[in-house]
């Protein structure tokens, strides 16, 4: 099945300048495995990039690189086109693969309230923002919320609906704070997202929102 | 350009590197200060960046994309890595090329450095407004929040500005590809 729904041009832009934090960059990367226009835009964008990157001006460079040096990296020149090792029967993006496995029947759930599971994702170093699996049980809402800054929703297996369409795996939802949506999984299949958002702390509270209901706070 | 990368892949060629070094190592440099490295760390990074050039100039096939493309994210990576110390998600032009095939960027070396030379005069021709968000977002680096904080401009109206600017840029790219 064809992929619908895709990132904001804007976004793949950021990402492609390597501005884009890390939990969204994931989702982007994951959803270019799944997705040959959005990778041919990400060439495009790159090619952009460097001919931007061309008219800054240049900083007077104090020490060339000693031949010395480029004589005993010289080893590593002669291996020709590296392998690239072949993927795992995997449905796991490769840009996530490395965090949660190669398989999502294998991933350890937790349990985050009634018919919805999550895997939080940490990235290491300085993380800005929040990564996670989200697994939601067939015909059940997902968690409602608005959102301060971005969010970005990649379908891995199974479908959900909400106000924008149907969205299924490798559709990507690109959401700012503008939008509030209510979407819900499919009935028969329920879903898996991988879903990044910029901000921590509002995440947080979205799960927060998630467990309200469930624990009467 | 081009052509020094193919030479340092199959020769080894340090008078090529040298060449290269002479084009690019000021430029990352550069670069690198945009992010906020002081001149001695944009120095260490430019040197690294450059070096990876050198180690992994046999991966790099001219028929796939450009030297200042590599070089742009071979440099863009390491300042995700050591400036921002985040996970790299973003590949080496390289990577996805096979992948992309069905639209395959052309091919021809040639064609590639005037592909270049035309993307720099489209950007020249952007209106002033849009140019400046792009290089707000390629060469500072700058997320769609951390350039709305710079200029002032709502979130809304710096992700419309790269919208408008991609689609103008994109239409003279492919125009080049016919």
């Amino acid at each position: 099945m064809s992929i619908l729904h895709h990132p904001d041009a804007a976004t793949l832009m950021s990402f492609a300048g390597g501005g884009l934090a890390a939990p969204l960059a994931a989702v982007v990367a994951s959803h270019m495995a799944l997705c040959p226009r959005c990778r041919n835009d990400v060439a495009r964008l790159t090619e952009i990039g460097a001919a931007a990157f061309a008219t800054a001006p240049p900083e007077p460079v104090e020490h060339p690189i000693p031949i010395m040096l480029l004589r005993a990296t010289e080893a590593e020149i002669t291996g020709g086109h590296a392998e690239r090792p072949e993927p795992p029967d995997s449905d796991v993006p490769p840009a996530i693969a490395q965090f949660v496995g190669a398989r999502l029947d294998a991933i350890q759930w937790r349990r985050l309230g009634i018919g919805i599971w999550h895997m939080p994702i940490h990235l290491g170093g300085a993380q800005r923002g929040d990564l996670r699996l989200l697994k939601i049980a067939p015909g059940r809402p997902m968690p409602e919320h608005g959102h301060r800054g971005a969010e970005l929703t990649l379908v891995l297996a199974g479908r959900y609906r909400d106000e924008v369409g149907e969205f299924a795996r490798g559709d990507v939802a690109d959401l700012d704070e503008e939008v509030e949506h209510r979407p819900v999984s499919d009935a028969v299949e329920g879903c898996i997202c991988l879903i990044a958002s910029e901000r921590r702390a509002r995440f947080t509270g979205m799960l927060g929102r998630v467990l309200q209901p469930l624990t009467g706070m | 350009m081009a052509e020094l990368l193919q030479r340092i892949a199959d020769r080894k060629d340090v008078e090529a590197f040298r060449r290269l070094f002479e084009t690019f190592g000021p430029r990352v440099k550069s670069y690198m200060m945009r992010q906020g490295a002081d001149a001695a760390t944009a120095e260490e990074l430019m040197q690294e960046a450059l070096l990876t050039v050198w180690r992994k100039a046999a991966l790099y096939s001219s028929e796939k994309g450009n030297a200042s493309t590599w070089i742009f994210a071979i440099a863009r990576n390491l300042r995700i890595d050591r400036l921002r110390r985040e996970t790299v998600f973003q590949e080496l032009p390289d990577a996805y090329a096979e992948l992309a095939s069905e639209e395959a960027l052309p091919d021809e070396t040639a064609v590639l450095g005037e592909r270049q030379r035309r993307i720099r005069a489209a950007l020249d021709e952007l209106p002033e407004e849009q140019r400046a968000i792009i290089m707000l977002s390629f060469v500072d680096g700058l997320s769609h929040s951390e350039i709305a904080e710079q200029t002032g401009l709502a979130l809304g109206t710096v992700k419309s500005r790269m919208r408008l600017a991609y689609q103008k840029l994109r239409d003279q790219i492919e125009d080049l590809a016919e």
